[in-house]
C-alpha cells in the first residue's frame, strides 16, 4: 500500500534525527533512502512532499554549509546570541 | 560620541577619485543606522589587520524556506555589538530590473525600519539584496516584503532567482520575449527556488539576442540565448548612408566579422549567411543598417560557472534551435529530465556543467533523451576525433595508432 507523505515525514524525521550530530544529510540522500526502504510505495514527489511538511512545521530545517542540508532545528555555534 | 563616526584612515582612501564609492554610501547610511556605523569600524579594523571577520551562519533563515537568506556573524560581537548579526537577504526582482517608483521606495522603507538600510542593487545572480540585519527580524522583513508582493530569491543548492535582459521592453534586438520566460520560469520552479534539493547551485539566465547583456553564457548553469536562423536583415539605403557618412565599412565591419562571411565592394553589403557566427558585431556596428533576421528563436546552452570546486566553464550549445512559446512545456520537460540525472548521479557541490564533464556529453544526452546536434561540438573544424556510437561500427574499433 503506498505511504502516505506524513508517514515518509515522520521516517525522513527519524533518519535525521537519528543521523543528527553524526552525518549531515542532503534532501536528496533523504529521498535516495527512502526510495531503497519502501521502493514500490514511495516516489520522489512523495518525498518531496513530506521534506515541504517537515520543514513547514518546524520539525527540521534546512541548513547551508557549502551545500544545502535538512537537520534539527539547533543553535549553531558561529550564532552570537 | 556614540553617533560619531569612526576613525577609517584606510576606508577613506577608497572615496577618492570620480567612481562611486561604497565606503561614501556606508558613511551616509551611518548618519542613521547604528549598524552601518559599525560596519565601518569592523571593516577598517579587517583591512588594517587583512582578516576578516565574518563568521557564516548556515541556519538562519525564514520558515519554511531553504534559500533567500545568508546567515553572517560578527567574531567581534562585543566590540561591534550593531554588527553582531549581519545577514543578507536575497529578494526575487522583478523581470528585467523594471520597479515603479513606489515599489522601490516600498522596499527601502521595510529595509530601513528592520535593517542597515544598506542594499545592493544588484547582485551577481540578479536579486535586489539587502545587506545586514539580525536573526530576529527576518520574520518581520519577510512577512511586510510578501505583503508588498515580494518573494525570496535562491541561495544554496537550488534554482537560483532566474534573470534576464529588458529584452522586447526596450530593446529592437530582443529575438524572444525574455521577460515572459523569466516569470514563467520563476513561478514554475517555485518549489525547487525556496526548496534546495540538488547537489548544487542551478541558474538560469535569458538573453534577448547573442549581445548577452546578462552575460548567460559565463554565468548561468542553463542560458537561453537569443538567436535567429534565417539572413540578417539589410537595408541597402542605410548602408549607403553609413559608408557616405565616413564610416569604413571594410575595415570596421567586414573586417571584424569572426565568420569571414561579409563581402563589402564599395556599393553593395553581401552576407554569406551560412557562415554567419551571430556574433552580432555587424549589427551592432550598424544599427540603421542591419538586423537579426525574422525567423527568430533562441539557443539554449548549458553548463556554465564560476570556477569553485573546478575551473570556469561557458555554456555550450544544447539545443541549437529552440521556440519559446509559452507555457514552454518542452523546455521544462527536458530540464527536469536533466535535474533527474544530475540529483541521482552528482556529486555534492558539482555544477551541471561539472557532472558532464565527469560523465561525458554523450552519456548525459543519452539519459536525459536529447538528440544529439553537429552545433554541441565546440570546435566542428578543429577537433576530428568526434564519433557517436550507432556510427560507431565493429570494424572501426581496429583502428592502429595513427588512427588508420
Ligand atoms: S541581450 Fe540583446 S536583446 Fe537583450 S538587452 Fe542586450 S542587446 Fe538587447
Ligand atoms: S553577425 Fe557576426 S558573424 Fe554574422 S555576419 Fe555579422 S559580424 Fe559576421
Amino acid at each position: 500500500m503506498a505511504k502516505t507523505a506524513e508517514e515518509i515525514a515522520d521516517a525522513m524525521f527519524k533518519m535525521v534525527s537519528d543521523a543528527q550530530g553524526l552525518k549531515k544529510l542532503k534532501p536528496g540522500d533523504l529521498n535516495k533512502l527512502m526510495i531503497q526502504t519502501y521502493p514500490d510505495e514511495v516516489d520522489k514527489k512523495l518525498c518531496k512532499a513530506a521534506i515541504k511538511l517537515l520543514v513547514n512545521n518546524g520539525r527540521c530545517v534546512y541548513t547551508y554549509f557549502g551545500g544545502s542540508f535538512i537537520e534539527l532545528p539547533h543553535r549553531e555555534g558561529a550564532a552570537n546570541d | 560620541m556614540a553617533d560619531q563616526l569612526p576613525n577609517t584612515p584606510i576606508l577613506d582612501e577608497l572615496e577618492k577619485g570620480t567612481w562611486p564609492s561604497f565606503v561614501k554610501e556606508i558613511k551616509l547610511a551611518a548618519k542613521n543606522s547604528p549598524m552601518s556605523r559599525d560596519l565601518l569600524g569592523l571593516l577598517e579594523q579587517s583591512y588594517e589587520e587583512k582578516i576578516g571577520h565574518w563568521k557564516h551562519g548556515g541556519i538562519v533563515g525564514v520558515m519554511g524556506y531553504g534559500g533567500g537568506v545568508i546567515g553572517r556573524y560578527s567574531d567581534l560581537p562585543e566590540k561591534y555589538p550593531n554588527v553582531s548579526h549581519f545577514h543578507t537577504i536575497r529578494i526575487n526582482q522583478p523581470s528585467g530590473w523594471f520597479y515603479t517608483s513606489e515599489a522601490l521606495r516600498t522596499l527601502c522603507d521595510i529595509w530601513d525600519k528592520h535593517g542597515s538600510g544598506l542594499t545592493n542593487m544588484h547582485g551577481s545572480t540578479g536579486d535586489i539584496v539587502f545587506l545586514g540585519c539580525r536573526t530576529e527580524a527576518l520574520e518581520p522583513i519577510f512577512s511586510e516584503l510578501t505583503e508588498a508582493g515580494f518573494d525570496l530569491g535562491g541561495s544554496g543548492s537550488d534554482v537560483r532567482t532566474p534573470s534576464c535582459c529588458v529584452g522586447p521592453a526596450r530593446c529592437e534586438w530582443a529575438c524572444y520575449d525574455t521577460l515572459a520566460l523569466t516569470y514563467d520560469l520563476t513561478m514554475h520552479y517555485q518549489d525547487e527556488l525556496h526548496r534546495p534539493a540538488f547537489p548544487y547551485k542551478f541558474k538560469f539566465k535569458m538573453s534577448g539576442c547573442p549581445n548577452d547583456c546578462v552575460a548567460s553564457i559565463a554565468r548561468s548553469d542553463m542560458s537561453i540565448i537569443g538567436i535567429w536562423r534565417d539572413d540578417i536583415q539589410i537595408n541597402h539605403d542605410e548602408v549607403t548612408k553609413y559608408a557616405e557618412g565616413g564610416m569604413n565599412i571594410q575595415r570596421d565591419v567586414v573586417g571584424n566579422c569572426p565568420g569571414k562571411c561579409m563581402d563589402w565592394d564599395g556599393k553593395e553589403l553581401k552576407i554569406e549567411n551560412s557562415y554567419c557566427r551571430h556574433c552580432m558585431h555587424c549589427i551592432n556596428v550598424m544599427t540603421k543598417a542591419l538586423r537579426p533576421g525574422k525567423d527568430r528563436g533562441a539557443c539554449v546552452l548549458l553548463g556554465s560557472k564560476a570556477p569553485i570546486v573546478e575551473g570556469a566553464l561557458l555554456s555550450s550549445v544544447l539545443i541549437p534551435f529552440w521556440k519559446p512559446k509559452p507555457p514552454y512545456t518542452d523546455l521544462k520537460d527536458m530540464v527536469e529530465r536533466m535535474h533527474d540525472v544530475w540529483c541521482e548521479e552528482g556529486k555534492a557541490r558539482e555544477r551541471i556543467g561539472e557532472f558532464i564533464q565527469r560523465v561525458g556529453l554523450g552519456n548525459f544526452l543519452e539519459e536525459c533523451e536529447i538528440d544529439i546536434a553537429p552545433e554541441m561540438v565546440a570546435h566542428p573544424r578543429e577537433n576530428p576525433y568526434i564519433f557517436y556510437e550507432e556510427y560507431y561500427e565493429e570494424d572501426d574499433g581496429e583502428e592502429d595508432e595513427d588512427g588508420e
